[in-house]
């Protein structure tokens, strides 16, 4: 075709846009598809990997061929159906995957070496060596494609809805109308959606009235969603609608959001999804002017456009016809109907009977003519428009997506839904009250470019080459030729390949088997998917109760577990290594004071709370005296360490436990399991408290005078309680020490802890020391040779693995004991916790052990850092038989980093190895 | 997302309860070690019907017991976990 083809005058057309920078006229309800036609466009798109030229083939969201990209900046949306995007004022649309234009595409050399891009060659690219598979993805990368990702941030806002209703129908066509008109006469609340922007369905194409109007519906309570699409239907009646505000590209209103993802919980649910035609399969069945049926006849009775002036109707079943007497109405001028049959009703139509098409002719703009056999001889006709129906598809995806059964109907060659194992039903034609067709021929003369997947551009030919390597498994032909796995899923094409399959196979088609329907039924942008949860709302900022007295020092923050603790507190421009190491030196040589709020702390009480304890602690809990705590480790039923933390007996029946931040929500489950659903009988009370009290540690050679200084009495001994005032605010204090010095654990109510932070940063300060971040304090651990949940303590090591047996307790049960004996935990080459030392060069962290260069990797570095005072590097690693491997020579070998490090294996303590530092 | 009759709160969606484990995999301190293993590695993982551990933890945070469809989902039952029943 190639002048306008809007039917009658062009006075209507009154929305501007622009594709491929041509200025453009659409009327108002037009969809970029029927603008592009009205204005007599034929080229529309290059394929994914052959660039051949594409029109517009279909009418509906199945469209394969006609991509496009539209919006601008971050609004950007590529791979956009042209026939699901209504022409707003200013569109801005563009073509795909060509260059350097649309109509002259280098790319289109592919067509060319078509061959080396057949079925499955990505695959055989691996089978050769590795260099040949770098140079052909590079050309692979850059020849097969469809549209660009934008770069930009999206600006648009995207909402998340929820909703109920006893019956939700999904597709406002004739049949859903008539559900939900009657479900909500029967007193039902009705929800009613649909994925057009009008209501109809094939009333629009069939320019017929509808049983029910819209105002009727809603005058009878029923909710109407339109440009909504009902996307998966899950567990329990559960379906995911993503509704449109705006059109792709389109700017929302200010403060309106572009989209909305609903989730709706339905009592039952009505699936009037209709049917989707399926093209026929010959060569240049692709060419731009080759068409569906029903697609044209949409477009001359909904929109006013005929595709075409000279039409030749393809089809094996009655409704083309239809599409006849459209074309004829419109002034069009039918040249021939094709009818795959041998029998016919009579028809006022030039109908050849035992007709099918073989190939078209044509421009990369235009189709010219049509051959086809009938009967036993071969013509050609001259048309500038092909009509195609190959049958129709009930669409079951949301039916299958509930767990329906299909069932096989010959005479319409077609799966149709089946039993369902939810209250899932289907009217209409999804249901499969559509025309019945002849099933399909199978003597192609061309099947190199006879296409059976539009949008992935595989051919008859992919499917037999998949068949002859030996793919018999329909799930096996879709992975090997990427049939069904476009951004279409393949609407169009997963029957016309089951059909091709079932023929090579000399099996009928519900033997070949059919694919799985995934959701989502149209593709949801992933704004939609994360609603007002991304960027910084992706997950709660939590802030610690001391957060600005922080942020007073303009610390460098660091996320941990939910929260976010100051990292290290640089001043003068220190880097954050220099601040951290200045901050750990202030520990090792007069004192520092960190914020431990973060630590999971629970409140363990009643009669039986030692009893509880010691099942839940793989150390002794029962004979800890008041007053007194102890580092403690909690092993998973399978022997392995789960996490660790200190228990202090605060009174005869009163402990507290804590344990790692990171591991807070996964103790409270763990304790909860373990009382209430392993031990019920045990009289205790489990309380978790890990934001009720902010903690406040203090370290270092001044630590006690400090804390004298402010409490006026002489602190607690080491792993000792006591109870004090400090700035007038109630505290109670744990002397442990995690830092390798002598230390204090303050605890406040956390909303009046405030105070407490500044008398210890002020006497802290006044004797040389500062505040310290978690850099420092990784330090100070490492180098202490303490264990951290996630590092040393991976979920696969034992306390043996780690060093700990000796604490394990030898009397009672604990959750973990029984799976210690368990043979393979006790061999000699485990993975162990060694301790490792570099004379000069840093140790790369979570770099592989080797005994030399080369060798397989025996271990690997859990943590890393610097000697706080001296120089050196030390680190903790796992390495296999480490217990016994003392003063071995290794290397540290990270090649992603080009870094390899010579270390001598030593204990995992690297500083004060008697332990007098930290004791009182 | 499953929806389950919790027997406090009544129907709520999935997201406010966790999964445990199936009721054939607890593992008692006083079990065999033999038993443990077998219990914790060895589990039956019918297709159909089973017995499954879960918690309402935002919502109740009580333990409750499904009776619910490997392969369909549907929930047959949800019961209050009890010890003297579900042990």
């Amino acid at each position: 075709m190639s002048g306008p083809a809007r039917i009658g005058d062009r006075d209507g057309e009154t929305l501007r846009f622009i594709f491929d920078g041509v200025p453009m006229r659409a009327r108002p309800g037009d969809t970029l598809a029927a603008a592009l036609l009205a204005n007599g466009v034929g080229l529309v798109a290059r394929s994914f990997k052959y660039h051949r030229p594409r029109g517009i083939m279909a009418a509906g969201v199945e469209e394969p061929n006609a991509l496009v990209t539209v919006g601008e900046g971050g609004r950007t949306e590529p791979n956009t159906r042209a026939t699901d995007l209504f022409v707003y004022d200013g569109l801005v649309a563009s073509s795909q995957n060509r260059w350097p234009s649309l109509g002259f595409d280098m790319g289109a050399v592919n067509g060319l070496v078509a061959r080396f891009l057949s079925a499955g060659f990505y695959y055989k690219t691996f089978f050769g060596p590795p260099s040949r598979w770098m140079v052909y993805e590079k050309v692979i990368r850059r020849a097969a494609g469809l549209g660009k990702a934008p770069t930009e941030a999206d600006p648009d806002r995207y909402q998340h809805r929820s909703a109920f209703c006893d019956v939700l129908v999904v597709g406002g066509g004739p049949a859903g109308l008539v559900a939900a008109m009657e479900a909500a006469q029967a007193g039902e609340r009705v929800l009613l959606v649909e994925q057009d922007r009008e209501l109809g369905g094939s009333a629009l194409r069939d320019d017929i009235h509808l049983p029910v109007t819209a105002a009727g519906l809603e005058k009878a309570g029923v909710r109407i969603l339109t440009r909504t699409t009902a996307s998966g239907l899950w567990d329990h009646s559960f379906v995911t609608l993503n509704e449109r505000l705006v059109e792709p590209g389109q700017r929302p209103e200010a403060g309106r959001p572009a989209q909305r993802l609903r989730h709706v919980r339905a009592g039952r649910i009505v699936l009037a999804t209709g049917a989707i035609e399926r093209p026929l399969t010959f060569a240049g069945n692709d060419r731009p002017g080759v068409m569906l049926s029903q697609a044209v006849r949409t477009y001359v009775h909904r929109f006013g456009v005929l595709p075409g002036r000279r039409v030749v109707i393809a089809t094996n079943n009655d409704d083309a016809y239809l599409t006849a007497e459209a074309i004829t109405v419109a002034g069009g001028e039918v040249v021939a109907i094709l009818d795959a049959r041998t029998a016919v009703a009579a028809s006022r139509f030039p109908v050849f009977t035992d007709a099918v098409p073989l190939a078209t002719r044509g421009t990369r703009h235009h189709l010219t003519a049509v051959e086809a056999r009938v009967g036993e001889v071969v013509r050609r006709f001259d048309a500038d428009l092909l009509a195609m129906s190959g049958g129709f598809t009930p669409v079951v995806h949301l039916h299958s997506q509930a767990g329906g059964k299909l069932d096989w109907r010959a005479d319409l060659q077609a799966f149709v839904p089946g039993a369902s194992l939810q209250a899932v039903t289907s009217v209409g034609s999804a249901a499969g009250e559509i025309h019945p067709i002849a099933a399909s021929a199978a003597n192609l003369p061309d099947p190199k470019h006879s296409f059976v997947d539009f949008q992935n551009d595989v051919t008859v030919a992919d499917v037999d080459l998949a068949w002859r390597e030996g793919y018999r498994s329909v799930e096996h032909l879709k992975r090997y030729t990427t049939l069904g796995m476009a951004t279409d899923q393949g609407k169009t094409s997963n029957m016309a390949a089951l059909a091709r399959l079932a023929a090579v196979a000399g099996v009928e088609i519900p033997e070949a088997g059919l694919t799985t329907f995934r959701p989502p039924f149209t593709p949801i942008t992933l704004g939609a998917l994360a609603g007002a949860d991304g960027g910084g709302h992706a997950a709660p900022t939590r802030c610690l109760a001391l957060h600005d007295h922080h942020q007073r020092h303009d610390p460098l923050w660091q996320p941990l577990g939910y929260w976010f603790r100051p990292r290290a507190y640089p001043v003068n421009g220190e880097t954050l290594h220099e601040a951290a190491l200045r901050e750990a030196r202030a520990v090792r040589t007069s004192a520092g004071i960190v914020d431990v709020s973060t630590l999971a702390k629970f409140a363990v009480a009643g009669p039986d709370a030692a009893a509880f304890l010691e099942m839940v602690c793989a150390t002794g809990v029962a004979k800890l005296a008041v007053g007194r705590g102890r580092y403690t480790f909690m092993l998973r039923e399978d022997g392995m360490v789960m996490d660790d933390g200190t228990v202090w007996r605060l009174d005869e029946q009163r402990y507290l436990l804590t344990s790692s931040t990171g591991g807070v929500d996964r103790m409270e489950a763990h304790l909860s399991y373990a009382h209430r659903v392993l031990a019920p009988q045990l009289r205790v009370s489990v309380v978790a408290q890990q934001e009720h009290f902010a903690g406040i540690a203090l370290a270092g050679p001044l630590a006690v005078e400090i804390l004298q200084a402010l409490i006026g009495m002489l602190p607690p001994a080491h792993m000792g309680v006591a109870r004090a005032e400090i700035a007038g605010v109630a505290v109670m204090i744990l002397a442990a020490s995690y830092s390798g010095e002598r230390a204090f654990e303050v605890y406040a109510e956390g909303m009046s802890a405030g105070p407490v932070w500044d008398a210890l940063e002020g006497e802290t300060r006044r004797r040389g020391g500062c505040p310290y971040g978690l850099e420092a304090l990784e330090f100070l651990r490492i180098e202490k040779g303490h264990i951290v949940i996630g590092a040393e303590a991976d979920g696969r090591t034992t306390p043996h693995d780690l060093r700990l047996e000796r604490m394990l307790r030898k009397s009672g049960g604990f959750i973990g004991r029984s799976a210690l004996d368990r043979p393979a935990l006790t061999t000699a080459d485990r993975l162990q916790l060694v301790g490792l030392v570099a004379p000069d060069a840093a140790i790369p962290e979570g770099s592989m052990l080797l005994v030399k260069a080369g060798s397989p990797p025996v271990g690997h570095v859990t943590s890393a850092a610097g000697r706080v005072l001296g120089g050196g590097a030390v680190a903790l690693g796992l390495l296999r038989g480490g217990r016994e491997r003392q003063s071995e020579a290794l290397i540290a070998s990270s090649p992603t980093r080009g870094q390899h490090v010579r270390v001598t294996v030593v204990d995992p303590v690297f500083y004060d190895v008697e332990g007098t530092r930290y004791r009182d | 997302m499953m929806r389950i009759d919790c027997p406090h709160c009544g129907p709520r969606g999935q997201v406010e309860f966790s999964y445990e484990r199936t009721l054939d995999s607890v593992v008692t301190l006083d079990m065999e070690p033999a038993v443990a293993v077998a219990r914790l590695y060895a589990r039956t993982n019918p297709r159909g019907l089973d017995d499954e551990l879960w918690r309402h933890g935002l919502g109740c945070r009580q333990w409750l017991v499904l009776r619910r469809h490997r392969v369909t989902h549907a929930i047959e039952s949800v019961a209050a976990f009890d010890p003297a029943v579900h042990r």
